[in-house]
């Protein structure tokens, strides 16, 4: 019955109204973003502010891809972002694990730990890694920030992977343990299969993540063949700050990996949250 | 008699092994690696750096390194910048977290009820909060850019600026330049969060209180904001802080300029040790950023205690 209660055409209107209103919010800069992409440079001063171009063309993306640096930012990203969710996945697994299926002495501390490195700003530790990472040998390596981004995203990930281990019952591996696995075995061959989506998600947010980071990365990078995206497009709009249509054409190649994993992972964001928000 | 005696004792000192192995050692054997990740990348260099407020330590000048006592604060303390960027911080974090709030909690209502092609217009609007950080900050300062950005013929039409200029040049609005980027990144944060709390809340107190003749507003008020109240208390003093380190939208759209109008204390930590490689300030000024986090949190947890009973 509840199906057709009526509701106020004003109401609905203005229902309506605030729907087209956060999608215009969200997507407009986007918009503008792949427009000003696809607008011929000689075009970009008189039409630069039109919604549309009237004639657009593909070119800032050829000279960005085959002209410049930008394929090879793009390939040190990937390889940063890549090697950081791996590396953070498997760490936070075991974390995660550790904390959903075992009572051990200094739990708490180590819970503490990890929300308290949530807590401080990550600024404080800037110099200190420059120094310690020039210490040894690293500026201008990728290892440094593949290291340096692990540390930073295995709490998040932790309390992540904990709670989808806390979703899968502990009669599995516990089965699996009666009949001669031992917990590595049981975990391997039980449990791990089922976590899947979990650990598809980690591997996302973490991605994501690293592939956005700037700060450090300007930092501990300053080599042109090291450079990741973000820190070689701040450099490129500080050096050639007139080709806006080359820099928005880089924009949108910034852009795929994220939109790519983020439409893998938001399938899980709203129903993650709240069946965690239900249980707890 | 004995054989078997001795067959107990090696069946429970196996058994006792196992126990002690599965207890006492294999969690470690779990948990290790990210205990020791966090330590050394993290908590070594967080104690490092506190060290480093006590010490003059600037990579121009490498030999000059020594122990200076509380020196760098005492210069915190008397200098101008650090006051202006104090208020400008509190700005920032105010004025991002007010509009981020309200528009979040619009949009997590609206989600909560049902209309055509909701999964998909969900995906979309939640798109922002995928975008890299840098290229939301490049993405809003071209906005507001007057060459190629619509924003200034926008506002210069509805009258808010005198002509098309670009306000991230004007230290008396350039402030709301990286507000505006912060709130579209931020708006889906807020949104996500509300929603799962929003659809935890039991459906029969909604159809108890139409039956008993409520109104939209009276249930609004009387159910959603009640229930709502300790994740908002949770989310809004957690976002706080987070905004309040947040220097990368800043960084990039005015590098803290025009005229250090825009410089809060995360980008001020930022700029003295990127550009001017003065560690031993630049940990002061982190250090004095900590503890005001620090403070304004024992304030909110102390005032939740107080005046909210949960």
């Amino acid at each position: 019955m509840a199906a057709i209660r009526q509701t106020h055409p004003l109401l609905r209107a203005a229902k309506g109204a605030a729907l087209f209103f956060y999608l215009a919010f969200a997507l407009f800069p986007l918009y503008w973003l792949l427009k000003i992409s696809v607008t011929p440079d000689r075009l970009i001063y008189s039409e630069g502010t039109a919604l549309w171009p009237k004639t657009t063309t593909l070119d800032n993306f050829r000279s960005i891809l085959f002209q410049s640096d930008f394929l090879s930012y793009f390939a040190n990203s990937v390889t940063v972002s890549l090697g950081t969710a791996a590396a953070t996945t498997l760490i936070a697994a075991g974390a995660g694990y550790a904390f959903s299926r075992f009572d051990f002495r200094g739990k708490r501390i180590v819970i503490a730990l990890m929300l308290v490195t949530q807590m401080f700003p990550l600024l404080m530790i800037i110099a200190p890694i420059y120094k310690i990472v020039a210490a040894v040998g690293l500026l201008n390596s990728l290892t440094s920030l593949i290291i340096t981004y692990t540390a930073f995203n295995v709490p998040f990930a932790t309390f992540l992977m904990q709670s989808f281990f806390d979703g899968i019952p502990k009669d599995l591996e516990e089965a699996a343990m009666m009949d001669g696995c031992t917990r590595f075995q049981a975990l391997r061959k039980v449990i791990l299969p089922l976590t899947l989506p979990g650990l598809g998600a980690t591997l996302g947010f973490v991605f994501t993540a690293a592939w956005s980071e700037l700060l450090f990365a300007l930092m501990l990078i300053s080599k042109n063949d090291a450079m990741t995206f973000p820190v070689g497009l701040l450099t490129f709009v500080s050096k050639f700050s007139v080709d806006w249509g080359q820099m928005m054409a880089a924009g949108v190649l910034a852009l795929i990996p994220s939109c790519l994993f983020f439409i893998f992972i938001q399938r899980y964001l709203v129903q993650g949250l709240t069946s965690g928000a239900v249980k707890g | 008699m004995t054989t078997t005696h001795a067959k107990a004792t090696s069946g429970e000192t196996r058994a006792w092994r196992s126990a002690y192995w599965r207890w006492l050692v294999e969690p470690y054997f779990y948990i290790g690696p990210a205990v020791l990740t966090i330590v050394l990348v993290m908590l070594v260099p967080l104690t490092i750096g506190i060290s480093y407020s006590f010490q003059s330590i600037s990579l121009l000048k490498p030999f000059a390194t020594s122990w200076v006592g509380f020196e760098n604060y005492a210069a915190l303390w008397s200098d101008a910048k650090f006051w202006r960027a104090l208020g400008n911080t509190l700005r920032w974090t105010l004025g991002s977290l007010v509009f981020q709030f309200s528009l979040g909690l619009g949009l997590a209502l609206l989600l909560n009820t049902t209309f055509p092609m909701k999964r998909l217009y969900q995906a979309l609007v939640f798109l922002p909060w995928a975008v890299p950080t840098f290229l939301s900050a490049l993405t809003w300062a071209w906005l507001f850019n007057p060459v190629i950005g619509p924003l200034p013929h926008w506002m210069a039409a509805l009258g808010l600026l005198s002509e098309p200029y670009n306000i991230l040049g004007d230290p008396a609005l350039a402030m709301w330049g990286p507000i505006a980027a912060n709130v579209w990144f931020g708006v889906p944060f807020f949104a996500i969060t509300l929603l799962a709390a929003l659809q935890s809340i039991p459906a029969e107190l909604y159809e108890a209180a139409e039956i008993d003749g409520a109104s939209a507003w009276q249930r609004f008020t009387k159910i959603t904001l009640p229930f709502l109240a300790p994740m908002i208390a949770i989310t809004v003093m957690l976002r706080t802080i987070w905004i309040a380190n947040f220097a990368d939208l800043i960084f990039v759209m005015t590098g803290g300029g025009p005229a250090a109008s825009t410089e809060i204390l995360s980008t001020y930590v930022f700029n003295t040790a990127f550009r001017k490689l003065d560690f031993g300030y630049a940990s002061a000024i982190a250090v004095a950023l900590l503890l005001l986090l620090l403070a304004y949190a024992v304030v909110l947890l102390w005032a939740r205690r107080r005046f909210v009973k949960l």
